[in-house]
């Protein structure tokens, strides 16, 4: 059959090695892909350059060093720093991660192992529900559900019982750290979720049947065959989680409270990188303002970039195991 | 003895540990039924004709509605559409014809690590882009921004989705004679093509919901606007302003205006759903 | 599909277009409730010319003007001489007065009053208690709560944030050398708003708050204002009538760049300030320019009379004279403009 078949594609080739429309349509249309291919890297390209060109002013006047380490952000001066938006965007997406990985985890476990398997198609449902609703729609949550919650509950109890922890300090006023990091973990549990249940997925029956047939509980199992198997995997999807949270805009910005400080308190006031941007690009009056915001979004970008790499090579790493392991 | 209550205690850790995870679930559903119930007690008692169709008002007067800023999405997302569909789509069928070789690797990796830049990144690269030469904010620039967005996540589900048509289909098309670019087209982008649709529907909720990259390059506009190359209004940009703002008859408006972003979401999700429910269906 | 859908664009882009004249300003917030309806209202007269602001806040407005990405800018903060070097041509016209309030949300605790020096040091972070011995001594006899004070502030470019800030530098040394003045400044405390309805926002949602916002604002958001002591050492209310009083000493140049803040007078409220449009003097596009200069004169004669009712306090008949006659000196292409 596949004699056949090779034998009836060779008469075809052999007509498109002659001038013809086959072989210029060939042409064309691999000309084209090509370009449509190339256009990714044009548009990867595009970015890094305008943000580095739009940048440039900042060089004139702060070394790279001095921009990062920098906590003074003053516009009337030209003197910028990042240090308070890199501060509070490590403390928010921290605090995003401590919250959602566990349930993530605790969820994806659940979908895969505990559950029927028709239920567990059905939970993923409201998983994928809570990717899909826009960024400013759980700002608006954040802002009118969220932060009074913190503001009259949570914080008051958390500042009354854990109060001599220096992260628990201040007075409660809702906005801050605390609610955008909790916004945060909603945000990026779709993707943690999706991510690990699609790597638990591929741990091979077999490692955990084996374990099973030692007699091990459905739990001991997990423990034995599954998480050490896609331990590698889960990390990637936590690193894709954090990339999701170290960009998210709009969440954000209407409940950190905006102001470029640093705090060991969660219960203060803070900014991030995304956020800054949305609220001062607009009017920024000098070129090195401009410059340092773009500054700032460079530094998003490459941050971005480079845990979405890693978390790419941690998923297929994982996802080509079973042929490994086979082979 | 010792041996079963061992085994008791590791049945407890067993079925505790399941339960944990169970309510992990719950840890899921709590904030999505937040959201949505809010979203819809809160809103639904703003909707109304006048809502959809009518300009906004000044503060301090009742009434108005988002009409320009409905139209405004739709019409920055159709632009992005025009831009973005036949770039993503292609550089996806690119990747997945073609794209075995070093080029193709670099172009794929490229797309992956994309799809993760954040929007207000692309709103300053959209701003460089369009807002600068054009000298002033514009519906192109936001729709440039949106269309960036989607084209690594199209070109990434594309050529999975163009991947999976299996490849007797190919060759029997080639064994009939047809040549090789008119295969891609006709036979193998076709069958895929429920696919791309979905993955098509999906990119355009995305965009629709985006906000940070049109806060300076789309900006806003108080009037209804057709024209590529003035300002135009969003509807997320006007829940924005709406929600942050101290009036109460605007936060309304705000929790309204998100019913209305939510209907328009959730259709586009369902119509991706039942799509593919439909593709499979027929497959079989 | 896709044909049909840029084709449909282009058609009702060029349609849109011809439809009307759109003249796109952004800038201040302080003066947006009164600008809004100006624009509403002479839209109402005009049904052809739209105009569409964007209150993105001073230092935004200035910023898009400058570059030319707005037809009109709007800003309480005065250009600079550094940023006048960058905009040769534009031209300040005042339209109205405002005060900048100190508005505040102390559950109990009613008719505050501050004096400059406290208030400067409560911006300054270093008084950081609602019950502190300098609030007490402005506030004899009052009960004052234990409660810590959270500063809300402009986080965007703003010229209330202009005015406030001038007002304090020139009040407080430290505050002129720690913190400075300006659309921006280096605010060492406090929760960041966007625009005067972010700041109100925040001072009506967060009990302990304190915060300055424009006065029209306070009093549609029904926020509990303070007192202030003026240069004269008299304690007065902020209102439309002191702060005409504030501007009724001071020496307006001919190029209308002027702060009115801490002015002498034993009715001025310390803390006004004027709000400019900003306009080219020479405008380009003869159909926009018409419409700019013809707002104008509209604007000065009969908006005017409408801002009062919004809390805004209108220009005195003298200099809203001299006003008229620079928007009459502005023209389009070389070309003075006649009254359509």
């Amino acid at each position: 059959m596949a004699d056949a078949a090779a034998s009836s594609v060779a008469p075809a080739e052999a007509e498109a090695g002659h001038p013809g429309p086959g072989n210029l349509g060939d042409r064309i249309f691999n000309g084209t892909l090509w370009a449509l291919g190339i256009m990714v890297l044009v548009v990867a390209g595009l970015i890094v350059l305008n943000l580095a060109l739009v940048a440039r002013p900042l060089a004139k006047e702060h070394s790279l060093w001095g921009f990062i380490t920098s906590r003074e952000w003053n516009p009337i001066e030209d003197h910028f720093g990042a240090l308070p938006f890199l501060y509070g965007t490590l403390v928010t997406s921290a605090v995003s991660i401590i919250l959602a990985v566990p349930v993530a985890i605790g969820l994806g476990l659940f979908i895969t192992q505990f559950a029927p398997p028709k239920l567990g198609r059905v939970l993923t449902i409201p998983v994928e529900l809570l990717a899909a609703i826009p960024s400013v729609v759980y700002g608006l949550w954040g802002l009118f559900i969220v932060v009074p919650w913190l503001r009259e509950s949570i914080q008051p109890w958390l500042g009354k019982h854990f109060g001599w922890l220096p992260i628990f300090t201040g007075p409660p006023i809702g906005l801050g750290y605390l609610a955008a990091g909790a916004i945060l973990a909603v945000m990026i549990l779709p993707t943690v979720v999706a991510v690990s249940v699609e790597v638990m997925k591929t741990t091979p029956e077999a490692n955990r049947e084996a374990a099973l047939a030692l007699g091990a509980t459905k739990w001991e199992a997990v423990m034995m065959a599954v998480i050490p198997y896609s331990r590698a995997g889960i990390l990637g999807a936590v690193l894709l989680g954090l990339g999701r949270a170290l960009g998210e805009t709009m969440a954000v910005t209407m409940v950190i409270g905006n102001s470029p400080d640093i705090s060991l308190s969660l219960f203060a006031p803070g900014y991030s990188l995304p956020a800054v941007i949305a609220n001062e690009f607009a009017e920024a009056t000098s070129n090195v303002h401009v410059g340092a915001l773009a500054g700032l979004g460079l530094i998003l970008f490459a941050t971005t970039f480079l845990l979405n790499a890693a978390a790419r090579v941690l998923v297929t790493a994982v996802q080509k195991g079973p042929s490994r392991v086979k082979g | 003895m010792n041996l079963h209550s061992s085994f008791t205690y590791r049945k407890v850790v067993d079925r505790g540990m399941a339960v944990v995870c169970a309510l992990c679930f719950i840890g899921a559903f709590i904030p999505l039924i937040s959201v949505l119930w809010l979203v819809v007690s809160n809103g639904a008692a703003g909707l109304s004709w006048a809502f959809f169709t009518e300009l906004p008002k000044p503060v301090g007067e009742a009434g108005g509605g988002i009409g320009n800023a409905l139209v405004g999405t739709l019409y920055m997302v159709g632009l992005a559409c025009v831009i973005g569909l036949p770039l993503g789509v292609g550089a996806g069928v690119y990747l997945a014809e073609k794209g075995d070789g070093t080029i193709g690797s670099t172009v794929r990796f490229m797309a992956e690590v994309l799809s993760g830049v954040p929007s207000i990144v692309i709103g300053i690269v959209a701003y460089a882009l369009v807002v600068i030469p054009m000298g002033h904010f514009s519906a192109t620039a936001g729709a440039v921004a949106l269309a960036i967005l989607m084209i690594p996540t199209l070109a990434r589900a594309t050529e999975e989705l163009v991947r999976l048509v299996p490849g007797s289909l190919r060759e029997a098309s080639l064994a009939l004679g047809v040549p090789n670019w008119k295969t891609s087209l006709s036979v193998v982008i076709r069958t895929a093509m429920g696919g791309i649709v979905t993955a098509c529907l999906l990119a355009v909720a995305r965009a629709a919901g985006e906000t940070a990259p049109l806060l300076f390059t789309a900006l806003n506009n108080q009037y209804w606007n057709l024209n590529p190359s003035a300002p135009t209004a969003s509807l997320t940009v006007a829940i924005y302003n709406y929600a942050i703002s101290p009036y109460d008859d605007w936060h309304s408006k705000a929790w309204t205006a998100s019913l209305v972003l939510l209907i328009v979401v959730g259709l586009l999700n369902i119509a991706s759903r039942v799509l593919t429910r439909s593709r499979l269906k027929g497959a079989r | 599909m896709k044909k049909l859908l840029m084709g449909a664009a282009l058609l009702l882009g060029t349609a849109a277009s011809a439809q009307g004249l759109l003249i796109n300003g952004a800038g201040a917030t302080f003066p947006a409730p009164l600008y809004q309806k100006w624009f509403s209202e002479y839209n109402k007269i005009n049904p052809n010319i739209k105009f569409n602001y964007q209150a993105i806040g001073s230092g935004g407005g200035i910023k898009q003007f400058t570059e030319g990405t707005v037809d009109f800018g709007a800003t309480d903060a005065a250009l600079k001489d550094d940023q006048l070097a960058k905009a040769p041509d534009a031209v300040h016209v005042p339209t109205v007065m405002g005060a900048v309030v100190v508005a505040y949300n102390a559950p109990g605790v009613k008719a505050l009053r501050f004096s400059g020096e406290t208030l400067a040091n409560i911006f300054l972070g270093k008084i950081t208690k609602w019950n502190d011995p300098a609030i007490a001594a402005d506030n004899p006899g009052m009960k004052l709560p234990e409660q810590t004070i959270v500063i809300a502030r402009r986080s965007d470019g703003s010229g209330t944030n202009a005015i406030f800030t001038d007002y304090l530098s020139k009040i407080s040394p430290e505050f002129k050398t720690k913190v400075g003045s300006g659309t921006s400044v280096n605010w060492p405390v406090g929760l960041g708003g966007k625009g005067n309805d972010g700041v109100t926002g925040l001072i009506k949602s967060n009990p302990g708050t304190i915060g300055y916002v424009e006065l029209a604002y306070a009093i549609q958001q029904k926020l509990t204002i303070a007192e202030m002591k003026n240069k004269d050492g008299a304690w007065v209310k902020p209102s439309i009538a002191s702060v005409t009083a504030a501007a009724a000493g001071v020496d307006v140049p001919a190029d209308y760049r002027v702060s009115i803040t801490n002015p002498s007078g034993k009715d001025s409220w310390p803390i006004s300030g004027f709000t400019w449009l900003l306009v080219h003097k020479d405008m380009k596009d003869a159909a926009k320019g018409k419409a700019i200069v013809n707002f104008l004169r509209w604007a000065l004669n009969d908006g005017e009379k409408m801002a009062e009712p919004l809390d805004y306090a209108p220009l005195p008949d003298a200099l809203r004279e001299r006003v008229l006659k620079t928007v009459d000196s502005l023209t389009v292409n070389g070309a003075k403009v006649s009254a359509k």
